[in-house]
């Protein structure tokens, strides 16, 4: 369980709950365990080798993934299910996209839809989603587009931007729905590297305005200056989490300590 | 840049080299104009081609009838094979057990039988069942219908034609939709989209650049198989063309005549198919130059999104 790092906990639900999350693919136990909260506000990085189940946890959160043990909730609300009494229901699918509406994702391959244009990726899911008329979408996606610095690249095909770009333009797309949450899986991963900065400013920009972000990244300088929790994973447990500052400077177990030093 | 004279300037010259010699391209392209002329000569000076004959018949009414017969039974067969093999891959591809089974039942059944059964089959249903009502089974009957009133002779042909496509476009509309990456799926779900309009919106746009071609072979194909037709007489183009050699006994003109037709409508279709490519190839190399021009004409224009 993680607070944040001014020890003010009174914000009430933690917009991200997991208790004793276990996840398996067949015999593979890819989570097996996990316990953390992430209050409204607050940005947690996640850390960890790879195959650590970062990843898995992150598509948990918006049911991509099925949990199968434990207790997952977004801002109060169980993930995939609804309980009655003491028995557990899944819900339909049309009760999954529902709430997957207030839960913003980016992912490390960005996504985009290649056949609409930087402004139709953004506006798509508010007009067949949310069912805003096209002209309050496309003033909603302009003002976005100009929010991560691409107004002028709004009609330009994802093919014709650079890997930064559509990863902003991905960022925006997400951003359009209004999300309480927003999940990054390695956003920065598949970019090159004089790219990482302009959709890592972008992300700054986001939480300096008070977003819930849950970013898995192997950018510690972001982790560093952003995060209020940093939480590092191996074999799908959380092994260490607190202030970002404390876990990279004096890491409690070894395992974080062989994991940092191979990054820094 | 140093040039052949010495002399020193910040033009790039050209490299002057003598291209590679492809004496065999020539040695073909006599070989095959010679051929070309052997074959044309034969065509004039044989008489029994019967030219005459041909372009008596060519332009004729009759023939135009069963022509535009033709073209309008592969529309409509092609309209409810698109369709329904849509609605079926769709289908084929869902997570409900049950509406999985009765597609791959149906692709089953009509891929397996002979197309040519199926055509026979729709018309020659009203001897299986002369009357067809709607009602509670075993029960009162509301609707009633006589099925050779229900199903003329050319819906038996649309439908026999179309049913069996379905099964086929199915097939086709399936690799399309798998052709499409997983990321644009999970995309579409996290932004709160149902399967029906993440496969309208995002899927399906996307499969139609793997889809377009093959049905571009399906809509020719279609078309010749219309020519089946003749077993249950009805009078599109080659039963046309047959019936009037059956009097007259010219069949070789006559089938040159349903044979430049048929040629004319495939390559318009031809054409129609090239465009369409070009239309579901938005956003992949190749068709960008054409759009970034076009953007740049109209920017901000409703269309271009």
């Amino acid at each position: 369980m993680t607070g944040p790092s001014d020890g003010t906990f009174g914000a009430g639900v933690p917009m991200v709950l997991a208790e004793d999350v276990h996840k398996s693919f067949g015999h593979l136990e890819v989570l097996d365990g996990i316990d953390m909260a992430v209050l409204p506000g607050q940005v947690a990085v996640l850390l960890g080798p790879s195959g650590s189940g970062k990843t898995t946890f992150l598509r948990c959160i918006n049911h991509l993934e099925k949990i199968s043990g434990g207790r997952l909730s977004v801002d109060g609300v169980l993930v995939g299910y609804r309980q009655h009494g003491d028995k557990l229901y899944e819900l339909r699918d049309r009760e999954v996209a529902e709430r997957r509406r207030e839960i913003g994702m980016v992912f490390q391959s960005f996504n985009l839809f290649p056949h609409m244009t930087a402004l139709g990726n953004i506006m798509e899911a508010q007009v067949q989603v949310l069912r805003r008329s096209r002209g309050a979408s496309r003033e909603k996606a302009m003002a976005l587009l100009e929010r991560v610095g691409l107004a002028d690249r709004a009609t330009y095909y994802p093919s014709q931007l650079s890997g930064g770009q559509q990863q902003r333009v991905a960022i925006a797309r997400a951003l359009a729905m209004d999300p309480k949450l927003m999940l990054f899986d390695e956003p920065t991963s598949a970019l090159d590297p004089e790219m990482v900065g302009e959709v890592l400013d972008v992300m700054r920009d986001l939480a300096t305005a008070g977003m819930t972000m849950l970013v898995v990244t192997h950018e510690i300088g972001f982790a560093r200056e952003v995060a209020d929790t940093l939480v590092f994973m191996d074999g799908g447990q959380v092994v260490e989490s607190g202030n970002p500052r404390d876990v990279i400077a004096h890491p409690q177990h070894r395992r974080t300590k062989d994991f940092l030093s191979k990054v820094l | 840049m140093t040039t052949t004279d010495g002399s020193v300037t910040d033009r790039v010259v050209p490299i002057k080299a003598i291209p590679v010699r492809h004496p065999g391209r020539w040695v073909a392209v006599v070989i095959l104009l010679l051929l070309a002329a052997m074959a044309a000569h034969s065509l004039i000076t044989n008489p029994k081609w019967l030219w005459g004959t041909f372009s008596q018949y060519l332009f004729t009414d009759v023939v135009f009838q069963g022509l535009i017969k033709t073209v309008w039974i592969t529309a409509a067969a092609m309209a409810i094979g698109i369709a329904l093999g849509i609605v079926l891959a769709v289908m084929r591809m869902s997570p409900n057990p049950v509406v999985k089974t009765v597609a791959w039942l149906y692709i089953w059944f009509f891929r397996g039988t002979p197309v040519l059964v199926q055509v026979v089959f729709w018309a020659y249903l009203g001897q299986l069942y002369r009357y067809l009502s709607l009602g509670i089974p075993f029960g009162p009957e509301f609707i009633f219908f006589r099925v050779n009133d229900l199903i003329p002779v050319i819906m038996a042909a649309v439908l026999g034609l179309g049913l069996n496509e379905a099964a086929y476009m199915a097939e086709i509309v399936r690799s399309g939709i798998l052709s499409v990456g997983k990321g644009q799926t999970e995309a579409a779900e996290a932004l709160g989209m149902r399967r029906i309009t993440l496969m309208r919106r995002i899927v399906l746009p996307q499969a139609m650049r793997i889809i377009v071609p093959p049905t571009g072979n399906e809509v020719i194909s279609m078309l010749k198989t219309t020519s089946i037709l003749v077993v249950i007489a009805v009078t599109e183009l080659f039963t046309t063309v047959q019936n009037i050699y059956n009097d007259n006994f010219e069949q070789i003109p006559l089938l040159m005549v349903a044979s430049v037709w048929y040629l004319v409508v495939t390559t318009i279709l031809s054409v129609g198919q090239f465009y369409l490519e070009r239309h579901f190839g938005r956003g992949v190399s190749g068709t960008q130059r054409i759009r970034r021009k076009l953007q740049m004409e109209v920017p901000h224009r409703d269309g271009a999104i």
